[in-house]
């Protein structure tokens, strides 16, 4: 066995065709990994697609917590030629294979099948590790008294090619034996055993052959940890059920709906509704008006549903609704954009949102375990200033698994703002939107004696009752309005940034949302020490912690300011707010999440006097003279090996250099 | 037991607003605001324990008018606010309000979805067919080739017949009202609030202003000697599915209340053309969620959830 343990990290990664499973082997390794104490932080890239197109999971291992993925892949396993070589079938190349992010002395585990590609295969530092998986098969169906069912029997495959990895890597059968059975839950127990039997062949066939071949292995950890392996759909569920939410509605869209699903699985055991609706539009009037009905109510959506919803945003902050709380999980834009791949591309559309002057807090969560405080947070925010609150997740930070310790909630408590005590006002009577000295209003909550209210969203009176009078408008635009400087003197700071280092360097990276953790732990690694680099994350947008920011920045050296999509959102923000422009600004819009890789290639960029706008993709800096490189040498490839499918036809201009 | 409680039943005045009116004179949504009232006090529902959920139209002014908890929406989307607000509290007795263009129009997707969903709510469709307060352009009901003297020129689709659209969708209770025979009106509206599921109650309305098609004299017309208006009451119609479990006789009931919706003869039917006792969306949620057998959910204390066996699940 090496006796080399992962000192930074190990990253592994499995690709194949959608529907093939890679998603159960890759979480079945997580969750044993987990289970034996490593930290585990998992990325998956797949198409809006059911079953054929590439599909590719990550999971980065360590001794020490993790918090982004990297470039380079140490052990892939691949389950077709895709992985390999990439994509054959399209005019345009979905993608050129993982070759390009094998590691210099990494190694592939691949099916005999695929062996005629490695002819097309121009790398001499990597390892080939051929698996007979169907002899196995067939061997552990033999074992089991099944002989020749093969065919049958080819979803195991899954199981099998985690027992390679297992294998390979020295890592404890018998973890990875352990989360097959789970995968499985308290039922198919023999089919369970069906699995680890085949799961062990692989197991033992890749252990004999190439255990000790890798400068990597996987021994068990000194002490393990109790963690959770959590992703941020299930991280946003369990703070909203935390914090009492009592209906949450949705329509089903990519990737939010993982969310809604797990709390209608936990809808008898924590008795909250969960109500699928006919579209967004009703999602969001249906979340303001269960507000408005004594609830707390929240929806969850991505975003072209996000963009149904403006109306309901003004409805709720008119008529002074305790809610919704709206999770938006961005994905690639404009309209169907990239539905499963990810972008920061929502922030001005939040901020935003809706016609005329609309109060509403933003929240931007940076990772999963702030995803799952902040949500909490939001419903007291939407209670206490009874206007919708917005968190602003993505598509990294919610599809992907993280290992994290269980989430402490001892210190979380709920307020649930002024509410109307059955006494009635001075001249006994109840306004709903009476004139007080905070600008929030005591709500009561329908059914209650001596609460009717009327409200409107059309301008009102206090009573609640429409009216165009100028002296009102002026009243009521300062009552709704000034909620928000309410709300920015009460929320305390820790809530509206971060600050990771000194803030004295002479970099400071600026970013919001899921880079947090590629910046994190490129900060870690690239300056262990803290001279070079320092982080403010941005965690609310709205109110904009406009003094503590311009202060921050103005201390550092040079800013670098990092976004997910192509405009310079926060960039654009930090302007409007402060005035203040970063000197460099780092865009990446190519729907991949940044890389710790990409992180460390931008700042070193900025430093070496790059220019002022930097735009990522591929691990690396690209110029605004970036050429599909990709396309070239996968057509190149096709040309050589004869695979022409379909017809190529000639690439526009421009695509050929 | 002590002393007996004088219990005062409510009246009609109890569930009036003191605020100024400003539809027009001589409206149709006089009727039916009066009848809605009428219908509250007449089942001696507090007025706190009622809500009226209008969207946006003339129409929807009816919420300020009610002295019960009042919601004057967006438009199109009462039913997404009446399903939320019955969700919240299902002892809350709660109504729609909207106009045609609001039901059937901009809200179609959504009154297709609340009848599907049969939650024990009344949707009361005031029907004028046109957009009156944007001054009379044609809605979804107006008849193909007709022209109202605010249209610049006459429709060129069909209309929708919203006891049909109604069937289609799943409504258990379907009604035809008529805005100025307030009294049959009140017992409609009672009925529908009676009945466990969803009920619409389309209203046919007279706006003197724009539409001058459908006027209070239009429908006190007589159609080859007799009255355009009949009540089903009157006539030889059984709406009540009496065997829910038939398929057949769910069938033949929605097919008679089609073929009474469209009378070819050119007279239009009033009454309860459909209804059908089945379990609700909120019954078959009190069988997911038993804590909603006790409380309606915006009294659950779900406020002391542990989530500790969520979070262990996930090591």
């Amino acid at each position: 066995m090496p006796e080399k343990s992962p000192d930074l990290s190990f990253s592994w990664m499995i690709g194949g065709p959608q529907g093939s499973g890679i998603n159960v082997s890759a979480e079945m390794f997580a969750k044993a990994l987990c289970r034996a104490g490593y930290y585990v932080f998992g990325q998956i890239e797949y198409h809006s697609n059911i079953k054929g197109k590439h599909s590719a999971y990550r999971l980065r291992i360590a001794n020490e917590p993790l918090s982004s993925h990297v470039e380079a892949v140490h052990l892939l396993s691949a389950l077709d030629e895709e992985t390999l070589v990439g994509d054959l079938y399209h005019e345009f190349p979905a993608h050129p294979g993982h070759m390009q992010e094998m590691a210099s002395g990494g190694a592939i585990l691949y099916d005999r099948e695929y062996r005629k590609f490695l002819d097309w295969i121009e790398r001499d530092d990597v390892q080939f590790w051929e698996i007979p998986y169907a002899e196995l098969l067939e061997r552990a169906l033999e074992e089991a008294g099944k002989p020749g069912q093969a065919r049958a029997y080819r979803i195991m495959n899954n199981s099998m090619v985690l027992g390679a990895s297992v294998g390979a890597l020295g890592f404890d059968f018998e973890a990875a034996a352990e989360a097959i059975r789970d995968s499985f839950g308290a039922k198919a127990g023999r089919v369970a055993e069906m699995n680890v039997l085949a799961a062990r062949h692989a197991c033992n066939y890749a252990r004999e052959h190439f255990a000790g071949k890798l400068s990597y292995a996987l021994p068990p950890v000194a002490e393990p940890r109790e963690h959770m392996l959590i992703k941020g759909t299930q991280a946003v569920a369990l703070g909203k059920l935390q914090a009492g939410c009592g209906i949450q509605t949705y329509y089903p869209i990519s990737p939010a709906t993982d969310e809604s699903v797990y709390l209608e699985e936990n809808q008898r055991e924590h008795s909250i509704v969960v109500l699928q609706t006919e579209d967004e539009v009703s999602a969001i009037d249906a979340a303001v008006m269960a507000a408005h009905g004594g609830v707390r109510s929240a929806t969850s959506t991505s975003g072209p549903g996000f963009a149904l919803m403006p109306e309901g945003l003004g409805f709720a902050a008119m008529t002074e609704a305790p809610g919704p709380v709206l999770v938006n999980y961005q994905r690639g834009g404009p309209s169907t954009g990239l539905p499963t791949r990810w972008e920061q591309g929502d922030l001005s559309f939040a901020l935003s949102a809706g016609q005329g002057d609309i109060p509403r807090i933003v929240i931007a969560s940076g990772d999963i375990e702030e995803s799952f405080f902040d949500t909490f947070d939001a419903f007291n925010y939407a209670d206490r200033y009874q206007l919708p609150v917005i968190v602003l997740v993505d598509k990294h930070l919610s599809s992907g698994y993280q290992t994290l310790p269980l989430f402490d909630t001892s210190r979380l408590k709920i307020d649930r703002g002024a509410l109307f005590d059955g006494e009635a006002n001075g001249n006994g009577e109840f306004f709903r939107h009476a004139f007080t000295p905070s600008g929030v209003s005591p709500r009561s909550v329908p059914g209650q004696a001596g609460g009717a209210f009327w409200t409107t969203t059309d301008e009102h009176d206090p009573r609640g009752h429409i009216t165009e009078s100028i002296s009102n408008r002026l009243l009521m635009m300062e009552k709704r309005m000034g909620k928000l400087k309410l709300a920015a003197g009460e929320i305390s700071d820790e809530k509206k940034f971060r600050l990771v280092g000194s803030g004295e360097t002479p970099v400071l990276a600026l970013a919001w949302g899921s880079t947090k953790g590629a910046i994190v732990d490129a900060l870690r690694h690239a300056d262990p020490e803290g001279r070079r680099y320092s982080f403010l994350q941005i965690r609310m947008m709205r109110p904009f912690p406009v003094e503590q920011v311009l202060r921050l920045v103005e201390r550092a050296g040079k800013v670098v300011c990092f976004d997910g999509n192509y405009s310079e959102q926060l960039a654009r923000l930090l302007r409007e707010e402060t005035g203040f422009q970063p000197q460099h600004r780092v865009v990446k819009y190519d729907g991949r999440p940044f890389s710790e890789d990409e992180i460390v290639a931008a700042l070193e960029h900025a430093v070496a006097g790059g220019p002022e706008r930097i735009v990522i993709s591929g691990g690396r800096v690209v110029g605004p003279e970036f050429a599909p490189a990709e396309f070239e040498r996968m057509i190149e490839l096709r040309r050589k090996h004869g695979k022409m499918l379909p017809p190529m036809v000639p690439l526009p201009p421009g695509y050929n250099r | 037991m002590g002393t007996a409680i004088e219990i005062k039943p409510f009246t009609a005045q109890d569930y009036k607003a003191e605020i100024h009116n400003d539809w027009c004179p001589g409206c149709g949504d006089f009727g039916i605001l009066s009848a809605i009232q009428l219908a509250l006090a007449k089942l001696q529902i507090p007025p706190y324990r009622a809500a009226v959920v209008s969207g946006i139209g003339c129409s929807a002014k009816a919420a300020h008018y009610m002295n019960t908890y009042a919601f004057h929406t967006l438009h199109g989307r009462v039913m997404p606010c009446v399903t939320a607000l019955k969700l919240a509290n299902h002892d809350l007795t709660v109504i729609g309000a909207g106009g045609d263009g609001d039901a059937y129009g901009i809200g179609g997707g959504h009154f297709v979805a609340a009848g599907r969903r049969n939650l024990n709510i009344t949707y009361v469709v005031f029907n004028n067919d046109i957009y009156a307060l944007t001054k009379g352009q044609a809605s979804p009901t107006i008849g193909k080739g007709q022209r109202t003297k605010s249209m610049p020129e006459e429709s060129i689709m069909e209309p929708i017949n919203p006891v049909m659209l109604a069937l289609a969708c799943g409504y258990t209770f379907v009604a035809r009202g008529y805005a100025l025979d307030t009294k049959y009106l009140v017992d409609l509206i009672a009925q529908a609030i009676q009945h466990r599921g969803s009920s619409l109650i389309d209203v046919l309305q007279t706006c003197p202003t724009y539409n001058d098609l459908h006027s209070k004299s239009w429908y006190a017309e007589q159609v080859d000697g007799q009255p355009r208006l009949y009540k089903l009451d009157g006539a030889d119609f059984d709406p009540v599915v009496r065997n829910p479990e038939d398929p057949a006789e769910t069938t033949q009931k929605k097919a008679q209340a089609l073929i009474r919706s469209q009378d070819p003869t050119g007279r239009i039917a009033l009454g309860v053309y459909y209804k059908l006792e089945v379990p609700t969306y909120e019954d078959y949620l009190k069988r997911k969620i038993t804590a909603l057998e006790s409380k309606p959910l915006a009294q659950l204390d779900v406020y002391h959830r542990d989530i500790t066996p969520n979070l262990r699940n996930l090591t």
